[in-house]
């Protein structure tokens, strides 16, 4: 894997919106996104996080800095549709990207789009269903879902293209606990399908189960690693208005009584392991 | 009660009539419109309610869907009814005269014929909603308006505005409802007071309604985008529209009907 090439390369990146302000709104950032990976982006309101995912499918253009998606610079006009076919985004308001009134309509929308044959838009549709887990639910109309389905709906409609890598920009963020277990799940399963994730959120639960996982503050990357190393910084993330997980809070706190707890513990699961350690002890 | 409103009632089924070709509906449709007004005279219009009851028998869509058809245009029905009986000036004697009104027997027979001609309208129409769903039926419009598309009619911006209008009807009726639950939790007044009272209640409804709308539409396009959506050139469809020879021998005999009824007008004189 190391030597193999990353699917998106950012490389000091550059952006705001309005040319007149002095702020970016995405201030120099660089990272790689290599092929199956789970990226999560966490960064407290305003911290440039979904401006970024925008560039990663040419929605939004650097003003400085490149972006490249399998090589193909985001800026070159040739390579729009090949870009946004390779990076598919799912955003937070399912009712807002749905656009047809059929579930299996809509899921083929983006196919019909790419002007696949009618026959092949059948089976794309079929296993994007599938593999989103709404395929039961393919005739139904869209209003009657609940949020979690119709998000699978959305997350369906982007992998019908066939993507290498999905961006989901706070798709959970809407959603009540069953939907977002039901998301969660479905992402898990694309991962393994080999299609590399990148999911920016406000959920430290959710990052907590990514490869990577990249915070954001004022534009900038300011923490990079393995879930283990970011979440066991609980003073550092607090000074970038975030939370940890559950899991590594208490163990913070167990450590700050003088239990002895090791620093990668992040999942309940985890915990529940080393706390029965030592409970045992 | 927002929720009741539906346009193009669809009701499910799978009969010939459910199963046939959209755009020979849509285009049978037009016919028998035309045909209603073309065979002015009783056995034309006659004849016309015959094939519609047979159609609503085939298509087995039950007989109180067709009044909840004709209900909403009760009304006017009436009013265009009771003008046409008033205004009509026959020959001879007026039947009945009071004051400076008079009605002959021609007001009388030519009212009668309006309401029925209307009220088979109506329902034919409604016969082609019920057994269409609005997605099909938006298909067929497409397909049907394609050579407008050599002239530069945005025929398939058309078509995709309407399926995202009916796409959108009931998240935005969802909307208005949580929007108005808003409004009368702190003390808003909907459903009393004086009309003009209850109208300008309605501003703060439809303020932040709009402004919603408008932002749904900036993501939709967002979304849309992302989903390579860079309008009708090149685009493939999921489902084909196909002529089946089940659709040919509907049309053999629609064709037929609809002339047979045409032809009425040839031996029975008519009123118009």
């Amino acid at each position: 894997m190391p030597n193999e090439e990353p699917m998106i390369r950012v490389q000091d990146v550059k952006f705001r919106y309005d040319p007149e302000q002095p702020a970016y709104a995405v201030d120099g950032v660089s990272l790689n996104v290599r092929r199956g990976e789970f990226v999560a982006v966490l960064g407290a309101n305003g911290c440039g996080k979904s401006t970024l995912a925008k560039h990663f499918n040419a929605i939004l253009l650097p003003e400085a800095g490149t972006v490249l998606v399998e090589n193909m610079d985001t800026r070159g006009e040739d390579h729009l549709y090949d870009i946004r076919q390779k990076v598919g985004m799912v955003f937070q308001n399912p009712d807002n990207q749905i656009v047809a009134t059929i579930v299996e309509e809509d899921v083929a929308f983006a196919p019909e789009n790419l002007g696949v044959p009618p026959e092949e838009i059948r089976t794309r549709i079929d296993e994007a269903m599938k593999l989103a887990g709404i395929y039961e639910k393919r005739e139904a109309a869209p209003y009657k879902l609940s949020g979690g389905q119709k998000q699978r709906v959305a997350i369906a409609g982007v992998i019908a293209m066939r993507p290498d890598c999905l961006v989901l920009d706070e798709a959970t963020a809407m959603l009540d606990p069953h939907g977002r277990s039901q998301v969660m799940r479905t992402i898990h399963q694309l991962r393994e399908a080999g299609i590399s994730i990148v999911s920016i959120t406000h959920y430290m639960e959710e990052a907590a189960q990514a490869d990577r996982v990249l915070v954001m503050s004022r534009g900038r990357i300011v923490m990079e690693g393995t879930p283990e190393q970011v979440f066991s910084q609980t003073e550092r993330l607090h000074s970038y208005h975030l939370d940890v997980p559950q899991a590594a809070e208490l163990r913070d706190e167990l450590v700050k009584i003088g239990i002895p707890m090791p620093g990668n513990v992040i999942t309940p699961d985890r915990c529940a392991e080393e706390l029965y350690k030592l409970l045992k002890e | 009660m927002l929720r009741d409103i539906t346009i193009g009632q669809h009701f499910p089924g799978n009969s010939v009539l459910h199963r046939c070709d959209p755009r020979l509906k849509l285009v049978a449709t037009i016919a028998y419109i035309v045909v209603l007004f073309v065979a002015p005279n009783p056995v034309g219009l006659a004849l016309s309610i015959a094939l519609l009851a047979a159609l609503y028998k085939i298509a087995r869509i039950p007989g109180k869907m067709i009044l909840k058809s004709l209900k909403p245009i009760v009304p006017i029905v009436l009013f265009t009814a009771v003008l046409n009986l008033f205004f009509v000036t026959g020959e001879g004697e007026p039947l009945v005269h009071i004051w400076v009104l008079k009605i002959y027997a021609e007001g009388i027979r030519y009212a009668i014929l309006l309401t029925i001609r209307v009220c088979a309208l109506i329902a034919g129409t409604s016969l082609l909603t019920y057994t269409t769903s609005p997605i099909v039926l938006t298909d067929a419009i497409e397909n049907l308006l394609r050579p407008l598309a050599k002239i530069h009619f945005p025929v398939h911006e058309l078509a995709m505005m309407m399926t995202i209008a009916l796409r959108f009807i009931p998240t935005l009726i969802e909307e208005t409802e949580k929007i108005m639950n808003a409004q009368k939790a702190r003390g808003a007044m909907l459903d009393n007071g004086t009309f003009t009272q209850r109208i300008k209640a309605l501003v703060p409804v439809l303020i932040p309604l709009f402004i919603s709308a408008f932002r749904r539409a900036d993501e939709l396009a967002m979304a849309m985008e992302c989903r390579c959506y860079h309008g009708g050139e090149g685009r493939t469809r999921l489902k084909q529209l196909k002529f089946t020879p089940e659709d040919m021998r509907c049309t053999v005999i629609i064709t037929a009907a609809l002339l047979i009824i045409c032809a009425t007008r040839l031996f029975v004189p008519g009123l118009a």
